[in-house]
């Protein structure tokens, strides 16, 4: 187990979070503090899971990763530059649907390269390649509205991937998925990340999953989020998500990242009770 | 074996389908003679009810009276009337072209007011903070109180009434603007935003889009809003148009004028009704068919 802040802040790092904190001020001026004193690093072509119980901040720290949101305090870099803003480099599938429901498909797919200034006829072009990639040939007429939850993650996928980014953020993308589908969805982004060498921070709240997709999962503590620790997962690639489970290396791993994670989850919890109770 | 079981399963569904398919045409069949059942029922009922109890030529000792009340076939005497020989103020195509075109012109320039004003304020926080209380005091107000104003301003011809039915669909759909704009998902628009799109496209494919849902089911009343305009304008004071002749049949103590005039403008409010949900079907194809209207 590495402690955090442990790595070396390497200049050629592709995401480098410094003591990073982030506030939300209600309109009635009450200050939330999202993030504490956040410090992360991740190398290029790096497949790094972000893991910790509900509102501890992970969709925060993506935010702050894409340039959609500013930190209160710290600095954040991407491939070597301070975020001021979003960055074309960065794609970033969200925890919510975001697709845009009166596109069909093939807009919706060819979007990205459109707002870039790519011509029609070319954005399209390249629009049905990736929609063939993600498996949805046929469909590229089709409204979201007709499509089925795991398609319309399959359209998400296709739209960011499409903009080739160096950098993918993906917060909770699979977990509205039935397993069966999850499962095939993240053996295909594997699949697919492997051609790009794109570094990836993929939030979850799903441990097994974290585990079996990353090369490092990272803890945080429940609110404020911080980084708890830092876990390698020395498995090798490529993967099969479906197999992988089964290894004495995967269960070990996994139980050593869950004894941190539990805590965590158990502050989490308790607070929500009292919440409730209040 | 077990593929025999599975095909008369799946026959078995296939007649169930087919029974409920025939269960639901048999039941939009007796929906619809219902329906016509209900109009020839209370129409007939109306017209015995002027022709019963009656002595001599009173109508006052009928069972309705009809000289208040009208009379169903006085109704058709009175549209025959109309179509052969025309109204006081012209003919009667004339008349509904009057109405119509207030009607239609009202709906457009409102619309378009509407939209460009709502999605300006939505847009500008600070707009919309200065002009928010004048906006509200302005809807506030009794309206078709301004009929009058633009009568004495605007004089008879059509645009007093293109003025009031204007003002009227203004705010319906000036509202439903701003607020589509408003409510916008965010989630969409900081994807377009990494998708790299630049503010004027994050406003034409998110902004827009988002806004033209609440606009279009604002179009439904707005167009309604914009026939009531037209005809209260009319009432008020016209050369030609339908609220004009409701004006005029008023004036001789034509009930059955008035109820005549009346059946055109709801054939005409049917018929925009239908023109209205047709460009929605063509507008925003992108959504689920989601019934939404109530009053079919
Ligand atoms: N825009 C915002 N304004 C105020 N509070 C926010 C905002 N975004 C997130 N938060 C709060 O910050 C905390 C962390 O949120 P988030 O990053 O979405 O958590 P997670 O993704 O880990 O579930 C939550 O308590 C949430 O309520
Ligand atoms: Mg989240």
């Amino acid at each position: 187990m590495q402690q955090p802040g442990s790595q070396a802040l390497s200049t050629d790092a592709a995401i480098v979070l410094r003591n990073v904190s982030k506030r939300f001020v209600s309109p009635e001026g009450k200050a939330f503090t999202a993030l504490e004193g956040v410090d992360l690093t991740v190398a290029p072509g790096e497949f790094c899971a972000v893991v910790g119980p509900t509102g501890c901040g992970k969709s925060t720290t993506l935010a702050l990763i894409s340039g959609l949101e500013p930190p209160s305090r710290g600095e954040v870099s991407v491939l070597g530059r301070q975020v001021k803003g979003v960055q074309h480099s960065v794609g970033y599938m969200f925890q919510r649907d975001a697709v845009f429901p009166w596109k069909t498909v093939l807009d919706n797919v060819a979007a990205g390269p459109r707002f870039r200034g790519m011509g029609g006829g070319e954005a399209t072009k390249r629009a049905r390649d990736w929609i063939a990639r993600v498996g949805l040939s046929g469909f590229e007429h089709h409204y979201p509205h007709q499509l089925s939850g795991g398609m319309r993650k399959r359209v998400a996928l296709a739209q960011t991937l499409i903009t080739e980014p160096r950098i993918l953020l993906m917060d909770e993308p699979f977990s509205a998925l039935d397993v069966q589908t999850r499962a095939l969805m993240e053996n295909e982004l594997l699949d697919l990340w492997a051609a790009t060498g794109a570094s990836v921070v993929f939030v979850t709240h799903d441990l097994e999953e974290a585990v079996a997709l990353s090369d490092r999962v990272v803890v945080i503590t429940a609110g404020p989020g911080t980084v708890k620790a830092i876990y390698p997962v020395n498995l090798p690639r490529p993967r099969n998500i479906q197999e992988i489970r089964f290894e004495p290396e995967f269960m070990r791993i996994y139980e050593e990242i869950w004894s941190g994670l539990r805590d965590e989850v158990l502050v989490s919890y308790e607070r929500a009770k009292h919440l409730l109770a209040s | 074996m077990t593929a025999t079981v599975n095909s008369q399963s799946v026959e078995l569904a296939g007649d169930l389908d087919l029974v409920r398919a025939r269960a639901r045409a048999r039941r939009r069949w007796m929906v619809l003679f219902l329906r016509i059942a209900v109009a020839v029922g209370l129409v007939s009922t109306w017209e015995l009810g002027t022709r019963i109890g009656c002595y001599g030529s009173d109508t006052a000792t009928c069972l309705i009276d009809r000289f208040y009340y009208g009379q169903p076939t006085g109704i058709a005497a009175q549209l025959a009337t109309w179509v052969r020989d025309g109204t006081s103020s012209g003919p009667l195509y004339a008349q509904i072209y009057v109405t119509l075109l207030e009607t239609v012109l009202g709906f457009l320039i409102g619309s378009a007011l509407g939209i460009v004003f709502g999605v300006l304020l939505g847009r500008v926080p600070l707009l919309a903070d200065v002009a928010g209380p004048y906006i509200k005091a302005l809807n506030a107000m009794p309206r078709v109180v301004l009929g009058s104003i633009f009568i004495i301003i605007l004089g008879f011809e059509i645009w007093s009434k293109v003025a009031l039915a204007v003002v009227l669909v203004f705010f319906v759909v000036f509202f439903n603007a701003f607020q589509g704009v408003r409510e916008v998902d965010r989630d969409l628009v900081s994807n377009a935003r990494i998708l790299g799109a630049n503010p004027r496209q994050e406003f034409g494919h998110v902004l827009l889009p988002s806004a033209l849902s609440w606009i279009i089911a604002s179009l439904h009343t707005s167009l309604g809003f914009a026939l009531v305009g037209a005809i209260v304008g009319e009432y008020l004071g016209a050369r030609q148009g339908v609220g004009l002749m409701i004006a005029t049949a008023q004036g001789t103590f034509n009930a059955n004028g008035v109820y005549a005039a009346m059946l055109i403008l709801a054939v005409l409010a049917i018929l925009a009704e239908a023109l209205v949900t047709r460009l929605e079907n063509r507008l925003i194809r992108w959504r689920p068919n989601t019934v939404t209207d109530v009053t079919f």
